[in-house]
């Protein structure tokens, strides 16, 4: 543990739910990267529990400005830091929500990578609109229940699957792509270090449960994020260049766990029938066998 | 003092001319009808080696103005361009420019809004976002263009106001028209206008702070006071720096200027191009004995209200020709104006024409007969209909 | 606490949220039986409020700020943590 690390640079105080993902996330991501870090950030969570007037608890350089343009925002500091000769040694961070990454920012982040700005762009998905209340979004998967794609009579939940975002991002040809795990620190930290390092664009792609959106106690964020991976809801792997064809998984389950522990720990799927987790399965399996995991228990 | 160079330019070119010599670090702009040579010339100044800055080609109009936030908020000089639907789509982020108090240059090509589409000029795209915060000028020329330019940086920059501020030239009939400018040399404009010196803080991690932070009731309403505040100010910062601009470079801008307004009964208020033509008609109605004048908004935020209550409670009528309509009400400028008298006991009778919608032309003839229109109302004593459409088709209409 | 207003809500008082006790939040309090901890700082990795300090030989808690969400204690590979219901 170096000097740097043991830098809260993500202050105690901030109005995150007890238990929340996102707090984790930003605070190791942070450790990472240092102080010598400018951050942008959305509108959403992320803000509303970290800027409040007259507090704040970012100890670094951080700027929100709206929802959807984390990305664009990021874009003209890092160009102006580069044009007043301030860019060396310093890392561009722009945070997004999965809504302000997958929907109402995505144009913007599309744009900040195809013109290949010097950005690590991390989003920490929590799978639904959070701040306004749990509604349902192209990151939310198949199945959950959210206050916009409520289960009912003629209703599974959410009708439609989590849309691709780091492969769509990869797609962009940009110099690195991960998926991270709030359960899995080292593998995190190490893909914050590779992006910061990257020149050019970077997409993270971090998993962190919401307790209060995904309905499960506060007390098992980690746990039910460790789970996603190990029953292959989320794949941990990097796509470096945009070779999507050649991914390195970066965790391997030794052997995979039935999505049935992972869904049965939320409340948001707690209306899944046996069959609705059998097409789930079947679905996550197909996913496995793609990336060469090893095969369900 | 430098000579200043005789260019024969586009409108756009004019602009950009005048950004040029502002020396912006970061120019992040996306292309749209009239305003496109703007980011095209700035491209070339500096694939020329002309202008040491960089663009940036963003994929909408809504990061353009986000990007220029973060670069402005990063302590660059920031200069952008746009019009119509791209100012509308930067809606959301003109609001937040000016929250955070962010001095950004824009140059607008004035055109209209759809529906139906229109890529012509009328004013109702910077009309449409004057509560943004940003202060609006209107050019009547491709000198004015050029000027207000520089003229913008140096009093959004200025600490007592530091607000974004728009530069509006008419589509197509500035934007693409030639005219013949007066350039300023490099080094005047350098001492007119010193380099970008943000007042609290920038994004910087040797000295960090939050932008953008979220503000609960206590707190709302007093950062709006002290930014519209910074609005009023500018008003007495504007007047400074024309006049310093106009002992350095020798062209005179006021808030409001005037044309044969001191014995006019009836005297046309107008903003941007159509000015030019409104200061022909008054002389061809002054031949005829008509005692008309002029009087031509440059500044229309911060509302120049007690210049114009000088000059026109003068008049017995004001006849205030708008390019821009608010459905539902009337021309925006009319109804403020409305509220500038509304407390004064000795006021001109006010009537409101609407006319050069999406690019329709405003001839000698229009104004001829907004005079007449306004003479009933002069003979009356009253105004029967404040609001009135002027140089409509008939041909079409049903 | 109420402050003068900056320009711009630009907010200069970096780390300042931690002037606000978010220990109150508490209903169930960590407690950590250091003969039992083996320093492994998993608890510390994950906590999202930055409410545990390392020190010599096991960990301590910094009460402000702990909401007591129950991540460490379900966390620790050697079960040194448990929650206690808070005694207010």
């Amino acid at each position: 543990m170096t000097e740097k690390e043991e830098l809260e640079l993500f202050a105690s105080g901030h109005r995150a739910c007890a238990g929340c993902g996102e707090g984790t996330a930003v605070r190791q991501i942070l450790k990472v990267a240092g102080p010598n870090t400018i951050a942008t950030i959305c509108t959403g969570c992320l803000e509303v529990v970290s800027t409040g007037y007259p507090e704040t608890a970012w100890e670094i350089p951080l700027i929100h400005a709206a929802f959807e343009n984390s990305a664009a925002v990021a874009a003209g500091v890092e160009v102006a830091l580069k044009e007043l000769g301030r860019k060396e040694g310093v890392n561009v961070i722009a945070f997004g929500g999965d809504g302000g990454t997958f929907d109402i920012g995505f144009q913007a982040l599309s744009g900040m990578l195809e013109r290949g700005h010097d950005i690590t762009y991390i989003c920490i998905d929590n799978e639904a609109y959070m701040n306004t209340g749990i509604q349902r979004c192209s990151s939310t998967p198949y199945g959950a229940s959210t206050t916009t794609s409520p289960t009912g009579k003629y209703s599974i939940g959410e009708s439609r699957p989590k849309k691709p975002i780091a492969a769509i991002c990869a797609a962009h040809g940009i110099p690195y792509t991960a998926t991270a795990n709030i359960a899995y620190i080292n593998d995190l930290k190490k893909k914050v270090k590779k992006a910061l390092e990257t020149e050019g664009p970077a997409f993270l792609h971090v998993f962190a449960p919401c307790p209060t959106g995904w309905r499960h106690g506060s007390d098992d964020t980690i746990e039910i994020a460790r789970l996603a991976v190990e029953t292959g809801v989320f794949v941990l792997y990097e796509i470096i260049d945009g070779d999507i064809c050649n991914l390195n998984v970066t965790v391997k389950p030794k052997k995979r766990k039935p999505v049935e522990d992972y869904l049965k720990r939320q409340r948001r799927f707690g209306h899944l029938t046996k069959e609705d987790i059998a097409k789930i399965q079947q679905e996550v399996d197909e996913k496995c066998d793609r990336y060469g995991l090893p095969k369900r228990e | 003092m430098g000579e200043q160079i005789s260019m024969t330019v586009k409108g756009n070119m004019a602009t950009a001319l005048g950004a040029k010599l502002c020396r912006p670090n970061v120019v992040p702009a996306y292309p749209i009808t009239p305003s496109t040579l703007f980011p095209e010339k700035m491209s070339e100044f500096i694939a020329d080696g002309e202008l040491d800055a960089s663009m940036i080609n963003v994929e909408s109009e809504h990061s353009a103005m986000s990007a220029c936030i973060g670069a402005s908020a990063t302590g660059a000089r920031v200069v952008t361009a746009s019009a119509s639907q791209g100012v509308a789509l930067m809606h959301e982020m003109l609001f937040i420019a000016a929250g955070m108090r962010l001095p950004i240059v824009m140059a607008v090509g004035n055109r209209a809004l759809s529906a139906p589409i229109n890529i012509w000029c009328d004013h109702q795209d910077t009309i449409a976002s004057r509560d943004s915060g940003c202060l609006q000028f209107y050019a009547e020329n491709n000198q004015e263009g050029l000027d207000l330019m520089i003229n913008a940086f140096r009093i959004g920059e200025d600490h007592r106001v530091l607000l974004p501020v728009m530069v509006g030239i008419d589509a197509f009939v500035l934007t693409h028209t030639m005219e013949a400018v007066k350039v300023p040399a490099q080094e005047d404009v350098d001492d007119f206008l010193p380099p970008y010196k943000p007042k609290y803080g920038i994004l910087d991690h040797r000295e960090p702070a939050t932008f953008g932070s979220f503000a609960p009731p206590e707190y709302y309403q007093e950062f709006k006071y002290e930014q519209t505040k910074a609005m009023e100010k500018s008003s007495e910062v504007i007047d400074e720096v024309f006049a310093d601009y106009a002992e350095r470079f020798g062209r005179e801008y006021c808030k409001v200027s005037t044309f044969q307004c001191e014995d006019a009964d009836i005297i046309l208020l107008t903003m941007g191009s159509m000015s030019g033509t409104a200061r022909e008609a008054i002389r061809k109605m002054r031949g005829d004995g008509k005692k008309v004048g002029l009087a031509k908004l440059t500044v229309y935020r911060p509302f120049p209200e007690a210049e114009l209550r000088e000059i026109l409670s003068k008049a017995k009528a004001v006849a205030v020709v708008e390019r821009n309509i608010s459905p539902g009400s009337t021309g925006a400028i009319y109804a403020e104006l409305a509220g500038a008298f509304i407390n004064q006991k000795k006021k001109p009778l006010l009537k409101n024409f609407i006319t050069g919608l999406g690019g329709r032309d405003i001839l000698v003839e229009t104004f001829r007969e907004i005079y007449e229109k306004t003479l009933e109302v002069v003979k009356a004593g009253e105004v029967k209909e404040p609001m009135e459409w002027v140089a409509m088709n008939e041909e079409v209409m049903r | 606490m109420t402050v003068k207003i900056t320009l711009g809500a630009i907010n200069k008082e970096h780390g300042s949220s931690r002037k606000y006790k978010t220990g109150g939040w508490r209903t169930v309090c960590p407690v950590v039986d250091l003969e039992k901890c083996i320093s492994c700082y998993r608890c510390y990795d994950y906590c999202p409020d930055a409410a545990i300090k390392k020190i010599e030989n096991g960990i301590e808690y910094d009460l402000d700020y702990c909401k007591g969400c129950g991540i460490c204690s379900k966390e620790c590979p050697v079960k040194a943590i448990v929650m206690v219901k808070e005694e207010k």
